[in-house]
């Protein structure tokens, strides 16, 4: 596969060095010059300079043939235009763009690009996750965040202890996918009974995560 | 008409002072505070400080019933992603984005946005009064054929 990756940050840079090295035939744009030339030290000829926003370095480069464009500058104005620029002017089949305002994923959504990835939701999500503030911990968003896999630890008073599986009522869109005891993984068949310290894994829609949290979060 | 203005550099100053003069509601965004200045101290429009392409700046510019937007700052893509999130977010019935680069402002012209490539109007205005020719529409001026060896 031939992917171009625009930007040489630190995300463009190592990026492109795990995509060489899961053997893809990569191509890293960087359009200042000092920092084309240090990326080059580091990874050889797949390094070209130039403005990935300007179409003649995008002929220059063989956009069209390009079955991948990833745009990880780190300004989302930049990203989308190179994104809408390779889709709609070179044909490019897929295009990836970074977003840094978690906002813009909507955005770029409806202008045609086919993913965002969003640095600063991932960080929040996996610190929201280490410091706990919540009974119902998030750990992976998906379909953009209207649905997502959420932890709950079950403490000693939650209203769940004791009961089967079966015998608590779950909100109409969540599905328990496992319930994680002494570190390992049971399946929620019908005869499984909830304990004091279990993790259960569930995924649930994002508007109904609160009457999840309600039904087996500790009463206060 | 209710007119929001992006960039408050030389062109959005005075777009926005012209404007205010001809009795329309302007509001002028910049995420300096100092660009400002160039509006003049009795300028009777609206400003707000930050950055253009983040919704919470354009909500508080008053984009949803807005008549017009206008992106003027002196970054393409900046202009470019401002005025799709005016056209297709908020429905902005007129928006318009001053794009430096000719080839970019042929792409997205072709795409559907109107944009105005000063670059090439500035050269054909400034080598048809060199050349003492009489000077022509500005439709002409503000036209972009790939093909025309000026771009």
């Amino acid at each position: 596969m031939y992917i171009i990756v625009a930007g040489g940050g630190k995300v463009g840079h190592y990026l492109t060095r795990a995509l060489i090295d899961a053997g893809h035939e990569v191509l890293l744009l960087e359009k200042d010059r000092s920092r084309a030339d240090y990326l080059s030290e580091d990874l050889g000829e797949v390094v070209t300079w130039g403005d990935a926003c300007e179409v003649s370095t995008m002929k220059e480069v063989g956009m069209e043939r390009a079955d991948v464009v990833v745009a990880v500058t780190g300004d989302d104005e930049d990203n989308l235009v190179i994104c809408q620029m390779a889709k709609r002017k070179f044909h490019v089949p897929r295009t990836i763009a970074r977003v840094n305002n978690p906002k813009n994923e909507d955005i770029f959504e409806m202008l045609g690009i086919d993913a965002t990835v969003s640095s600063t939701k991932i960080i929040f999500n996996l610190i929201e996750q280490q410091i706990e503030t919540d009974e119902v911990i998030p750990l992976a968003p998906l379909q953009r965040g209207n649905i997502e896999i959420v932890e709950v630890d079950l403490g000693p008073k939650s209203p769940v202890v004791g009961k089967r599986i079966n015998q608590v009522a779950l909100p109409q869109d969540a599905l328990i996918i496992s319930i994680v005891r002494d570190g390992h993984a049971i399946l929620p068949n019908i005869d499984v009974v909830f304990k004091e310290g279990d993790s259960v894994i569930a995924l649930v829609n994002a508007d109904q995560e609160a009457q999840l949290r309600a039904i087996f979060a500790e009463s206060h | 008409m209710k007119v929001i203005i992006l960039g408050c550099g030389r062109i959005g100053s005075t777009l926005a002072r012209s404007l205010v003069r001809d009795g329309e509601d302007v509001t002028i965004i910049d995420r300096t505070s100092t660009a400002f200045r160039r509006l003049g101290p009795d300028f009777k429009g609206k400003m707000v400080l930050g950055n253009g392409i983040d919704e919470e700046v354009m909500l508080k510019a008053g984009i949803k019933d807005a008549d017009a937007f206008i992106a003027v700052t002196n970054g393409d893509n900046t202009n470019i992603m401002s005025v799709q999130i005016a056209k297709e977010k908020f429905h902005v019935p007129k928006v318009i984005a001053r794009i430096y680069d000719p080839i970019r402002a042929y792409a997205y012209r072709e795409l559907g946005l109107q944009t105005i490539c000063t670059t090439v109007v500035g050269a054909r205005l400034i080598k048809d009064t060199l050349l003492g020719k009489e000077l022509g529409a500005m439709a002409d001026y503000c036209a972009l054929n790939p093909e025309d060896p000026v771009i």
